[in-house]
């Protein structure tokens, strides 16, 4: 079995590891370090389940080998709250009863994260495009687009407190 | 039971009525739930399947040389080897056997084959891919009417000598001779075909375990996705032989069943007899093709179905005739009297004074069917005929669907009622519900838009589903799984502290339980909902049950929960009379505390009661405040609702877009509303889902067209509509806190409104039914054919 040295930042800690060149992402992050927040819904990139951010972008880590990641920056629902501080979007899906059985919200904060961060203020058709690669099947979606909504608003109203400017409207 | 419009207890204590945030949240949000592949055991080995490419066929041989010089495959495991142990079969939870592994045939293409045990994950995949298999196809029964003639195939030899055929049972409810004779002489006899395709739950966790079994303590440790855990122990037991006390199953977090996790599945067993064989724990997964080609499937119903009316529109009589294809084993968890589950509901929230249904359970070559797409017990497929049949009928006779309904339903005067098929309802008040949703939605005000559009040759449609659901099984006397009555339990512990554990038997799959069950406790007792811990989903702690699915929770555990409070809050008066110095009769209960009649400012809260009970009881009291309660219900609860559905249909390409959609539920008294609304946006969206999107089909071979999630279109948030809901309150009379349970009424109650809504939009090109899932294909053919596509 040949392996190839690989060195990953995620949740900003640097962590190297020698793996087979076939191993998914999804699996170093959840065999390799015990990030088992990042779950595996299906085998052909249509649940979003996996989702994390690689250098910042939106991506699905069942559909990216380890290798591929080598020297790049990994965010997973692990590196969302402050310590005991919450991202806004996971107060959000907590108050607005964003998720029932749980399995598919960290990928779906996750794209919701990337989407604000693309679009801080969606309509709600941008926002219910923006999650259609994330399969829920316990919400019918209606209180997680309420809760991105919440969550847009509490950024957009965090990032003007910041900037003392207004953001512009999406 | 009196409606409970408003909550009784302060926000603080949180009892029913309130929106409680769900307790359970904080650690799904963060990524710290544990659900099945989160669980590692030291020296955890893996385990993986080979499936048969063929829907039928003879297995000429196994090689697995070529796997086993693999470094890390352990072992391969064969129906051969299971023959030895006699466990190459197993009983199913509705009577029937089905194979772990075959011996000599496989009966469905994704058939489990044989095990690969293997040190990784990866490395078990190889094996799986290095295992030749020698295969012989035999001929090929796909459609269920072909599987009953004569000469077919006889798909399970295994049966005794009388039953030589691919006919399972059959099953009938009503008066056959009352309800001909009523439909012979009606001036309206409607007939129509309906298929209710199989569909899949495809839950977004698939399936697994993680066998553990510990030689030295003779301990076996099944941590594994299940809906009904103490079944399994009890399954498990009898099958395998171990002492059912040192058999402990586990089912951490859920990620969702629908009741797809409430089958046995191969995978699991094969689990268990790796970990028994080389004694480490073993992990089993599917992925997602194996849990959309071999887990249990729903439906499958081809439903001939016939009623009869006056000529302006009472309705008399209703009569069904159906095929159910089970797949190659009846695997349904199905009570025992009720093979075709409940599905002599059928007569819905109309006052039939005549009602006959029967059903035929069919072999073929497909996975087992007939379990659960949030809906156990064939509610479903009844409540989508029946409203199918009498949006005919109104179309017919030229009435206003609304009006026809309104017209024939059961009065809430009626209540309790007794329908043809011999189920009492226990309460409604169905004309409320749908007055309800036409005021929400301005009906009149679409009736005339519709006229408008029309007139423009704009295809609109308004459809109406008034559904009349059944759950709650079940009353001991009628409901056992297997022989086990379909009884659930709570057990309550007070700690001298003043805080509560309690255990119920059923088992949450994403429904909030944690929340809810602490809400009924605090209702009961005044104990703040944040003071309440609920635990569930060990079969060591537990107390038993059969498990969540067919919306029992509520009705079952739910209520021994309500009545396990009340007998602590029994001991907690005589507690607070000795503390009070003070006659029991003398005392005034209100949630959280006692107090002396006329003395307001003489009082004992729960907690300081709960403190007494370890420290300051009366001499030949128990120390302690704790309650255990098993329920038996007296009867089924039955929820129901009035469901409207705007479509508009595009004439270019034939979709079908929802654009609006208004449910008023009723399912009794509200634990938490915003978790119950939470339960119909989903229970919505998997209404919506087969109506025009899901559906598993198989080519004359047998091969599953619908396989993965390219094929298998689980609507994303972009196809699903904003739904609006709303609510009328209407107690069960019989369940202890009033409630009647709501996971699957939308569900149940959506596919109808769909269906009937675009068949409302067609009705003047002369179109009178279209099968779910009314794809695009489906729409536009039609629309091609009268030359307007």
């Amino acid at each position: 079995m040949t392996t190839q040295h690989i060195t990953v930042t995620v949740n900003g800690e640097a962590h190297e590891a020698d793996v087979e060149p076939r191993l998914l992402l999804v699996h170093f992050l959840r065999d390799s370090l015990g990030l088992t927040g990042t779950h595996v819904g299906c085998d052909t990139s249509n649940c979003g389940a996996c989702t994390v951010h690689v250098d910042g972008e939106s991506a699905k880590s069942c559909t990216m080998l380890a290798v591929q990641a080598d020297g790049r920056l990994i965010k997973t629902i692990e590196g969302m709250a402050d310590g005991a501080t919450l991202h806004p979007l996971q107060q959000a899906f907590w108050d607005q009863h964003g998720l029932q059985c749980g399995f598919c919200t960290p990928g779906m904060i996750m794209q919701s994260a990337w989407l604000l961060a693309d679009n801080p203020d969606p309509s709600e058709h941008e926002i219910r495009e923006g999650i259609s690669g994330n399969l829920c099947r316990c919400t019918g979606y209606v209180n997680i687009v309420k809760a991105i909504q919440q969550a847009a608003g509490e950024m957009a109203a965090a990032a003007e407190t910041q900037t003392g400017s207004p953001v512009a409207a999406g | 039971m009196t409606t409970q419009a408003e909550p009784r207890t302060s926000a603080a204590i949180g009892g029913m009525g309130h929106s409680v945030k769900r307790k359970e949240d904080p650690r799904f949000i963060r990524g710290v739930g544990e659900y099945i592949d989160d669980v590692n055991l030291p020296g955890q080995l893996w385990l993986d399947i080979v499936r048969s490419p063929y829907a039928h066929a003879t297995i000429k041989g196994i090689d697995a040389t070529e796997a086993l010089k693999i470094p890390g495959v352990l072992a391969v495991i064969t129906g051969a080897d299971l023959e030895k142990a006699g466990l190459h079969w197993m009983p199913t939870l509705a009577g029937d056997k089905q194979m772990v592994l075959p011996t000599d045939t496989v009966m469905y293409q994704a058939q489990e084959v044989c095990a690969v045990v293997a040190t990784t994950k990866y490395i078990a995949a190889d094996g799986v891919a290095a295992v030749v298999v020698d295969y012989e196809p035999l001929p090929v029964v796909v459609d269920p009417f072909k599987s009953l003639e004569p000469d077919a195939f006889v798909l399970r030899p295994d049966r005794g000598p009388d039953k030589q055929n691919n006919h399972i049972w059959h099953w009938e409810s009503g008066d056959r001779a009352a309800t001909d004779a009523d439909l012979a002489a009606a001036d309206v006899h409607i007939e129509q075909d309906i298929y209710i395709p199989r569909i899949h739950v495809a839950s977004i966790e698939t399936c697994g375990c993680v066998a553990d079994w510990d030689a030295v303590r003779g301990q076996l440790t099944l941590h594994m996705t299940s809906q009904a855990p103490h079944v399994i122990r009890t399954v498990l037991a009898l099958v395998s032989g171990l002492p059912e006390q040192n058999i402990r199953v586990k089912t951490h977090d859920i990620g969702g069943g629908f009741g797809g996790k409430v089958p046995v599945y191969p995978g699991y067993v094969l689990a268990v007899v790796a970990s028994l064989t080389v004694g480490k724990p073993v992990k089993w997964i599917e992925d997602r093709s194996e849990n959309l080609q071999a887990d249990s499937f729903a439906r499958d119903y081809h439903i001939h179905a016939e009623l009869g009316a006056t000529k302006d529109g009472k309705i008399t009589s209703l009569k069904a005739k159906t095929v159910a294809d089970h797949g190659y084993s009846d695997a349904a968890a199905d009570p025992s009297k009720y093979p075709a589950g409940l599905f002599n509901v059928i007569t819905g929230s109309y006052d039939f004074p005549n009602a006959f249904v029967e059903v035929d359970g069919v072999y073929t070559n497909k996975p087992p069917g007939g379990v659960a797409y949030r809906c156990s017990f064939r509610v479903t497929e009844a409540v989508h005929a029946v409203e199918r049949l009498v949006d005919i009928l109104a179309h017919e006779i030229g009435k206003d669907p609304a009006q026809l309904r309104m017209e024939n339903f059961i009065q809430p005067e009626q209540f309790p009622y007794k329908t043809p098929t011999g189920w009492s309802y226990d309460s409604g008040n169905y004309p409320a519900a749908l007055q309800k949703a036409m005021d929400m939605i301005d009906y009149a005000g679409l009736r005339v838009e519709q006229a408008e559009k029309r007139a423009r040759g704009e295809l609109m449609g308004i459809g109406i589903s008034s559904f009349t659901e059944i759950v709650g099984a079940g009353p001991s006397h009628d409901f056992d799984i297997i022989g086990l009555k379909m009884n659930d339990g709570c057990e309550i512990r007070v700690h001298p502290t003043g805080k509560v554990l309690a255990r119920i038997s059923s088992q949450t799959q994403g429904q909030g339980h944690e929340t809810t069950y602490a809400q009924i406790i605090a209702e009961e007792l005044g104990f703040p909902v944040q003071d309440i811990k609920i635990e569930y989903g060990d079969t060591d702690t537990a107390p038993y049950g059969l498990g969540t699915y067919g919306s029992r929770s509520t009705p079952t555990s739910g209520a021994a929960t309500a009545v396990a409070s009340r007998k602590i809050l029994a001991k907690a008066r005589k507690l607070a009379a000795h503390l009070l110095e003070a006659s029991e009769d003398d005392l005034e209960w209100e949630p959280g505390k006692f107090s002396v009649k006329g003395s307001p400012d003489r009082f004992k809260t729960i907690q300081e009661i709960a403190f007494a009970a370890y420290t300051n009881f009366p001499q030949g009291m128990e120390m302690g405040l704790e309650a255990v309660d098993y329920y038996d219900p007296p009867n089924l609860t039955f929820p129901f609702g009035s469901y409207i559905c705007v479509v508009d249909i595009d004439k270019g390409t034939g979709r079908v877009n929802v654009r609006r959609f208004v449910a008023i539920d009723d399912c009794g008294n509200i634990i938490n509303p915003m978790i119950v609304d939470g339960q119909i946006h989903g229970g919505l969206n998997m209404g919506l889902a087969p109506a025009l999107y899901e559906e598993i089909t198989y080519d004359e071979l047998g091969n599953n067209m619908a396989g993965t999630f390219m094929d298998y279109l689980i609507p994303t948030a972009v196809e699903s509509p904003a739904w609006e809901t709303g609510k009328t309150t209407t107690p069960s009379p019989h369940h202890p806190i009033g409630a009647k349970g709501v996971g699957e009424s939308a569900t149940v109650g959506a596919p109808p409104a769909i269906a009937n809504a675009v068949v409302d939009a067609l009705w003047h090109l002369g179109v009178r039914n279209i099968d779910i899932p009314i794809t695009p294909q489906k729409v536009w053919a039609i629309l091609h054919e009268k030359g307007l596509a």
